[in-house]
């Protein structure tokens, strides 16, 4: 054991790096953070299209996608799949947690949010915020689940250890100064056709046609015959489903998950999806990527206390002078 | 709904003092504990609300006349799983207010020690804290300019504390990574009182020592991760980071990413990280090896006479398996509670006046720490810490450490 520690330690000795190659490794960096937060923030300008709520829930659903992938982890014990069985484990995992959280958050519409149509946007508006206390505090008392991977649930609050299952080894070689490791390529690979693949669906399909529809007229999709309250389901089906991805996404990427991650990241995301324009799809995305290379910037080039700072001065600069968001469409009064 | 609220208020004054009358039966003495019951610190929390506990069953309960009750106290609420201001003050004032309270055990983060200084001095009521180790609640001239008397309204001194204050540990920390060989350091903390506190002294004492800091910075805990500040500190190519800050604070995290970015060899932390929860967050593969934590003073297992003896004695009550330890904290609850039991015979009246003037004269204490005083600002004498790594996951004793 302390052979290979030695030969560990020996392997990584830092390779000195030249300025270009810290800007790139940041951008690398910056571009995987803002991808994750794209995909939660798409479920965030899905919602507002479609019924104008900010679905403060939305970020603590994401928190419980990675508890149960965690879950799933331990019980299956997943840390012994090796070679394609490891494939296999990450295809798992994100299935799992994108029908759970699919599921998940249809019902929180069908239950919390269904009932209130009509009635005023504020009541909507604090049926969320109850909806994210309780899904918090569901995440807390599942860390304390008496599992192995929650620590043996003596310490329900403390973040959670998620096992590397995909590899951190460097694309590059281990002489290469900059690291692009499988963890970052897996980020854009499961992303990337996700978002073209929901763009493809609300654009040419019949029911991302009934989508827009509710989206700029629900009375008027309705007497068109369409059934509104299913196609609003589906939205919460869709934009719980992508948020189950991007949980299980965030968890192998940063190998942490704690009941607290979903406001933090929740906040990143709803963030990014104002910046871009909410109700927009690739306003999303691009308000995502947009947010992480600033924090990564941020973090890189001016000072970590800062950063949080840096986000939300460019935000409201971005909505002094475009107050729709980047690609946000013109506003538009709604009768 | 104003009126409403106000006799709801009015009510509740009106029933406070009936309750408290009510609970207050003769030759009672009520010692008060407030720890961060939730939350990762957790573990640490409840050996030493454990280690408190055998204190008293060791007296059975009992002091002269007089039963001793006792009371855990949480101080952290679940929305931040972590010790939250709001609900230090609460306990604080809760205990000011019920006569029959005359030791307040607490606080485990120095922050929350901030708030309820002030208000149990005015209440006079002692308090002994087995954790808080930010200088600036004792010693003037280590903290801010107005520090410690900002705590002290009444200018008496009630706040006591068993654990060595980090003046010693950020010290003692710079002169570990000396001895180590470490020549640049990349300093980080969490912009807590703690963290930073610690951070600075070792800071300050890291470059009297000649160790070149090629940075300092504090870091916003709740960020998802900190692979652009890891890709930072590879650049400045640093022989070891050290952090100041706890586990709630992403201590885990931080180490997971240097070790990621192949960023350095290294990782030091203070006593904040000095419990099972910050290996189980970090992943143990993460700091093998590499991650180095100094701790306000020994192991379990390294304690000797009445140390040795508390060791088994609690080993033995709770149950613990043959190659299980109590956690780093759990001997100073215990001899934070003992302290206490040990002064109130001497005390000439059975009352918070009293029992806080007998605590303040302990001279030559033979603890389960070892023979130490109070000193002039209700510091411990003691000055023994140890250096510790982590081997196969688990705390490792590497050595003591001293001024």
């Amino acid at each position: 054991m302390i052979v290979s520690q030695a030969a560990v330690s020996e392997s990584v000795a830092p390779v000195a790096m030249g300025w270009g190659d810290v800007l790139s490794q940041q951008l690398i960096t910056g571009v995987s953070n803002g991808m994750i937060i794209a995909m939660i923030a798409i479920g965030y300008t899905m919602v507002y299209g479609i019924i104008e709520l900010i679905n403060f829930a939305h970020g603590d659903l994401c928190t419980l996608g990675s508890f149960l992938a965690l879950t799933l982890v331990g019980a299956l014990g997943m840390e012994a799949w090796a070679g394609m069985g490891g494939t296999a484990a990450v295809v798992t995992l994100l299935i799992s947690s994108a029908v759970f959280c699919g599921a998940l958050n249809w019902t929180i519409d069908r239950v919390a949010y269904r009932p209130l149509r009509g009635k005023p946007k504020l009541a909507l508006l604090v049926s969320a915020i109850g909806c994210s206390f309780i899904l918090v505090n569901i995440a807390l008392f599942w860390g304390g689940l008496p599992m192995e991977v929650f620590g043996g649930g003596n310490q329900a609050a403390a973040p959670k250890d998620f096992p590397s299952l995909i590899s951190n080894e460097n694309l590059l070689g281990a002489k290469s100064a900059i690291t692009v490791t499988w963890r970052d390529l897996f980020v854009v690979i499961v992303t990337v056709p996700l978002m073209i693949g929901l763009t493809w669906l609300v654009k040419s399909t019949r029911l991302g046609k009934a989508m827009r529809a509710v989206a700029q007229n629900p009375t008027a999709a309705a007497l068109m015959g369409i059934d509104v309250n299913r196609v609003i389901g589906s939205t919460f089906l869709i934009g719980g489903a992508l948020g189950g991805f991007a949980s299980v996404i965030y968890a192998l990427y940063n190998n942490t998950i704690s009941f607290q991650m979903g406001y933090r990241t929740g906040m990143d995301a709803f963030t990014a999806a104002v910046l871009g324009g909410i109700g927009s799809l690739p306003g999303a995305v691009v308000g995502g990527i947009v947010i992480g290379l600033v924090r990564a910037l941020s973090d890189g080039y001016i000072e970590a206390r800062w950063t949080n700072s840096v986000v939300f001065g460019i935000l409201i600069l971005t909505l002094v002078f475009r107050p729709s968001g980047i690609l946000g469409a013109k506003l538009r009064e709604k009768v | 709904m104003l009126k409403n609220i106000a006799a709801v208020c009015l009510l509740a004054f009106a029933i406070t003092p009936a309750l408290a009358q009510g609970e207050k039966p003769e030759k009672v003495l009520k010692i008060i504990s407030s720890l961060p019951r939730t939350g990762s610190a957790n573990a640490q929390t409840t050996t030493m609300v454990n280690g408190i506990q055998l204190a008293i069953d060791e007296v059975n309960g009992k002091v002269g006349d007089y039963t001793i009750v006792y009371e855990d106290m949480d101080d952290a609420s679940p929305q931040r799983g972590n010790w939250d201001p709001a609900v230090e003050a609460q306990n604080a004032n809760k205990a000011a207010r019920d006569e029959s309270v005359i030791a307040y055990i607490g606080t485990f983060n120095s922050g929350a020690s901030k708030i309820s200084m002030p208000v149990l001095n005015k209440a006079g009521l002692l308090m002994i804290s087995p954790a808080a180790t930010y200088p600036g609640l004792t010693k003037p001239g280590k903290g801010e300019a107005n520090e410690p008397k900002i705590y002290r309204p009444t200018g008496k001194i009630n706040f006591f504390r068993v654990v060595p204050a980090d003046d010693l540990q950020g010290f003692v920390a710079a002169e570990w990574a000396k001895d180590m060989g470490v020549k640049k350091v990349y300093i980080l903390d969490d912009r807590e009182l703690y963290g930073k506190g610690i951070a600075n002294v070792f800071e300050n004492h890291a470059k009297e020592l000649g160790i070149e800091v090629l940075g300092r910075e504090g870091i916003d805990p709740k960020a998802s991760n900190f692979k652009s500040l890891a890709t930072k500190i590879k650049a400045a190519a640093p022989d070891m980071v050290y952090f100041g800050g706890t586990t709630q604070n992403s201590a885990g995290q931080i180490a997971k990413d240097l070790h990621t970015a192949n960023a350095t060899p290294k990782f030091m932390v203070p006593d904040g990280c000095f419990e099972k929860a910050f290996i189980e967050a970090a992943g143990a593969e993460n700091v093998n090896g590499s991650a180095y934590i100094t701790f306000g003073g020994l192991p379990a297992d390294k304690l000797t006479g009445r140390g040795a003896e508390f060791r088994a004695n609690y080993k033995k009550k709770y149950n613990l398996k043959e190659n299980e330890e109590p956690e780093g904290y759990a001997v100073y609850g215990y001899e934070a509670c003992k302290v206490l039991l040990d002064a109130i015979p001497k005390a000439k009246t059975k009352d918070r006046a009293g029992i806080l003037q007998a605590v303040s004269e302990t001279k030559n204490y033979n603890g389960a720490l070892g023979i130490w005083s109070f000193d002039e600002n209700g510091d411990t004498t003691n000055t023994t810490m140890s250096g510790n790594t982590v081997e196969n996951g688990e705390f490792k004793f590497v050595k003591a450490l001293g001024k």
